[in-house]
């Protein structure tokens, strides 16, 4: 009786369609029906024309390929890149840009890390930022203008607001300016939170002076710092103070206690308010308080102290 | 000789050679980009940056190599087990046609960067909706023929192949849905978590039937006229079928793992991802019993041992797969290099050994010759084995790598590598990958030469005297 079917191919096919669709219907279709599927934080706002352009060019680059946009709730992964991802996050992503392969680090918590003019140059050139990187430049961002009759459409057709001044600006932006718009709202509708230990800004540096300390504060700071302050500490004009130069660095406040370094290399740009600096307004130091040991920031803080010293005679 | 067959056979070697042309470029993309893994400078401009050229070498490889030979090889064994050529030749010609020019559509428009950002679908609209045409007209000729059939069982492949039919449609429509935003610019008609769930369910299952379906039924054809000896058990292929067909479609999630999507959907397709191994062990063991009938046919018979390696990767693949769905396991490998890791050994183990073999069976059988060399038919086995051992270990060693250094923690609980410490450590390992893809290329090209060896000889041969003509029913 049962053998009959595999003489019938009409039958056999329905059959094989009903049973594809068991499993369809379950695991794909029902949980749209269910509101768990379509969170939205009170804090999600829609995207701004220019935030879609740069979305917009993140997919035709294929950034998805290389970099994901979902941070788990694993320990390790809630520490290196920030709160692991809500659900209610990505009311507004069509389609989703989690990806699959984390060739590059995560971006889901990206917006407001660094500063703009980090990501400027590193588009350009991201081995003269990160020496060894394996990510491509792209040069051809910055000499393109957005398209902004093509960015109106896409905002019509996903049915996002926007207003027609939004979209006269866009003519005057280059696509780079659209992806860094881009990078510097992902994550944002989650507040951050402070990172790594409490911090006394009385504390002094334990390790002060202590040439293993200093040696030891060299690899630190080779490994994470330099990144933007540059391997002579000096920074970049305009986007990361030199850490040698009293003027930039310190601005209208005299020297820092130890504990105010500490508080700024562990808590970021968020620690800045605490510690009475004024710091970039679109973003800037990223916090380490949770990827560097307390041992590793007093050693970088002695590491740079004994390069100022060596600076300043 | 029936002059129908003869014009059909030459529609089935159309597909061959063009799943033979999109192969070389498909694998040539591959090695580009392995080798911008580890030298950027290789990003020559936008049309060749590696996020643009990735989805090239998936799509080209898996639609134009894959979909092409799976176009092919099933026209042939829908003719051979139904014993009648196609109901509509012309259709399938047209389709042929219509199959290559969407191709290079594909190609040409995701080097420009047009793409919908869904893994295995980032085509856009205009190329879904031809994608969808060349389905049906596929579907038509396969059931079409199938219903004017002169033999009244319909044999295990004809099951996959269906299946194939029905799957692929039910998946590649539903994931596709998206709102148009111009020519060729879409937004996924679902968002979000939504959007992650429908694209993973997509995702998995076109592997399941593209890359499974149509492959088993090449292999429970294709084995048993390669080597003479019947299937071991006709009602575990049935168990084995049906299990499979139902299984499939319950798992995508588990490439959600950790994600915003809902735990239950996650921990459900876990479970049937772990049922999944049953069904595809029935085919291994299924392969591995006919093949125990005479094992003296791996060395007698050459594709033999394409088949029975074919179905010990895919073994291998199915307990892989599963293991790597566990939450425990999915958080150490999930993103890292292992994954690339796992699917070549999928792709280059099972999926191309078993669709070389089914070619080197089909061109030789069209013109009624044997293969032009069976040597290098055997070189060929040898370099694309090593090449992909190498490509699938060395990926397996550094992907437990990078995942361990992202996961260390000093005993303060504080991070013990920068993510770029742990990146340098891949770029030996990505030398390596390099390195094994390019000895599979080298296996590869030594098929392609000798398929368009086989097939100059067989059209010699046809050219002949009378006396030479083929026996062919």
């Amino acid at each position: 009786m049962a053998g009959q079917i595999y003489k019938k191919p009409i039958a056999f096919t329905l059959m094989v369609t009903l049973t594809v669709l068991a499993g369809s219907i379950v695991m794909m279709a029902y949980p749209m029906l269910r509101p768990d599927m379509h969170p939205k934080l009170e804090t999600l706002k829609p995207f701004t024309p220019l935030q879609l352009a740069g979305r917009d060019l993140y997919q035709r680059e294929g950034c998805v390929n290389c970099h994901t946009q979902t941070v788990r709730p694993l320990k390790s992964e809630v520490m290196r890149y920030g709160d692991y991802s809500k659900a209610g996050e990505f009311y507004y992503d069509r389609p989703f840009l989690w990806g699959s392969k984390r060739t590059g680090p995560d971006l889901a918590r990206e917006g407001g890390k660094r500063p703009d003019a980090w990501h400027l140059a590193h588009f350009e050139n991201p081995q003269e930022m990160v020496p060894r990187s394996n990510m491509p430049r792209y040069t051809w961002l910055k000499t393109a203008k957005v398209d902004a009759e093509a960015t109106r459409r896409h905002m019509q057709a996903l049915s996002l607001p926007f207003a027609a001044a939004q979209i006269a600006e866009l003519g005057q932006k280059t696509e780079l300016d659209a992806m860094v718009a881009y990078m510097q709202l992902l994550g944002t509708a989650v507040p951050r939170k402070a990172a790594g230990p409490a911090v006394d800004l009385a504390a002094v540096n334990p390790l002060a002076g202590n040439p293993a300390a200093i040696a030891r504060g060299l690899k630190v700071y080779a490994d994470s710092c330099a990144v933007c302050h540059q391997d002579n500490l000096d920074g970049m004009k305009g986007a990361f103070p030199s850490l040698l130069e009293e003027d930039e660095f310190l601005e209208e406040h005299p020297d820092m206690g130890d504990g105010a370094y500490f508080a700024l290399i562990a808590g970021g740009s968020d620690a800045k308010a605490a510690i009475g600096r004024k710091g970039y307004p679109d973003g800037g130091m990223t916090a380490f308080g949770n990827q560097l040991s307390k041992d590793d920031i007093w050693s970088v803080i002695a590491y740079i102290r004994s390069e100022r010293a060596k600076h300043k005679k | 000789m029936n002059e129908e067959y003869r014009y059909d056979y030459k529609t089935v070697e159309g597909y061959i050679l063009s799943a033979i042309v999109w192969a070389v470029v498909g694998l040539v993309v591959g090695l580009l980009i392995s080798i911008q893994m580890f030298a950027p400078a290789f990003n020559f401009n936008a049309w060749t940056s590696f996020g643009r050229m990735r989805p090239v070498h998936t799509n080209i490889l898996g639609f134009g190599l894959g979909v092409g030979a799976i176009f092919g090889i099933s026209y042939f064994i829908v003719m051979r087990l139904t014993k009648r050529p196609l109901v509509f030749p012309k259709l399938a010609r047209l389709q042929l046609w219509l199959f290559n020019l969407g191709i290079f559509l594909a190609l040409v428009t995701l080097a420009m960067g047009y793409t919908q950002s869904l893994e295995y679908a980032e085509m856009e609209w205009p190329l879904d909706i031809a994608i969808v045409i060349l389905w049906v007209m596929f579907a038509v000729n396969v059931i079409g023929t199938i219903l004017v059939r002169r033999e009244e069982g319909m044999y295990i492949s004809l099951w996959y192949i269906i299946s194939t039919v029905v799957g692929v449609a039910v998946l590649y429509i539903v994931n596709n849905l998206s709102i148009p935003a111009g020519l060729l610019k879409s937004y996924h008609l679902f968002a979000g978590v939504n959007s992650a769930n429908v694209e993973w369910w997509y995702g998995h299952n076109v592997v399941g039937f593209v890359f499974t379906m149509p492959i088993l039924a090449m292999f429970y054809y294709f084995l048993p006229k390669s080597t003479g000896l019947p299937i071991w058990s006709h009602r575990l292929s049935i168990v084995a079928f049906w299990s499979l067909v139902f299984g499939y479609l319950w798992t995508g999630a588990h490439h959600l793992v950790y994600t915003p999507l809902p735990d239950w959907v996650q921990t459900v397709a876990i479970v049937f991802t772990l049922f999944l191994i049953a069904p595809s062990w029935g085919s291994v063991v299924n392969g591995y019993y006919t093949i125990g009938e005479d094992w003296t046919k791996m060395r007698t018979s050459y594709l033999s041992k394409f088949f029975i390696l074919g179905i010990t990767f895919y073994g291998l693949q199915t307990v892989q797969g599963p293991t790597q769905a566990l939450r425990v396991v999915s958080q150490l490998i999930h993103f890292t290099d292992w994954v690339p890791g796992h699917v070549h050994m999928g792709t280059m183990g099972w999926v191309a050994l078993t669709v070389t073999a089914s070619i080197y069976y089909v061109v030789a059988k069209i013109y009624g010759t044997e293969i032009y060399s069976e040597k290098l038919a055997n070189a060929h086995f040898w370099l694309v084995l090593v090449g992909q051992l190498v490509f699938s270990i060395t990926m397996w060693i550094t992907g437990i790598q990078q995942g361990a250094m992202w996961k260390a923690t000093t005993a303060e609980g504080t991070l013990k590598y920068t993510f770029m410490e742990g990146l340098v450590k891949n770029y030996p390992y990505w030398h390596l990958r390099a390195l094994g893809g390019a000895i599979f290329i080298v296996g590869m090209l030594l098929f392609v030469a000798n398929v368009l060896m086989t097939i100059k000889k067989g059209r010699a041969l046809e050219a002949g005297p009378k006396v030479a003509a083929p026996a062919v029913a």
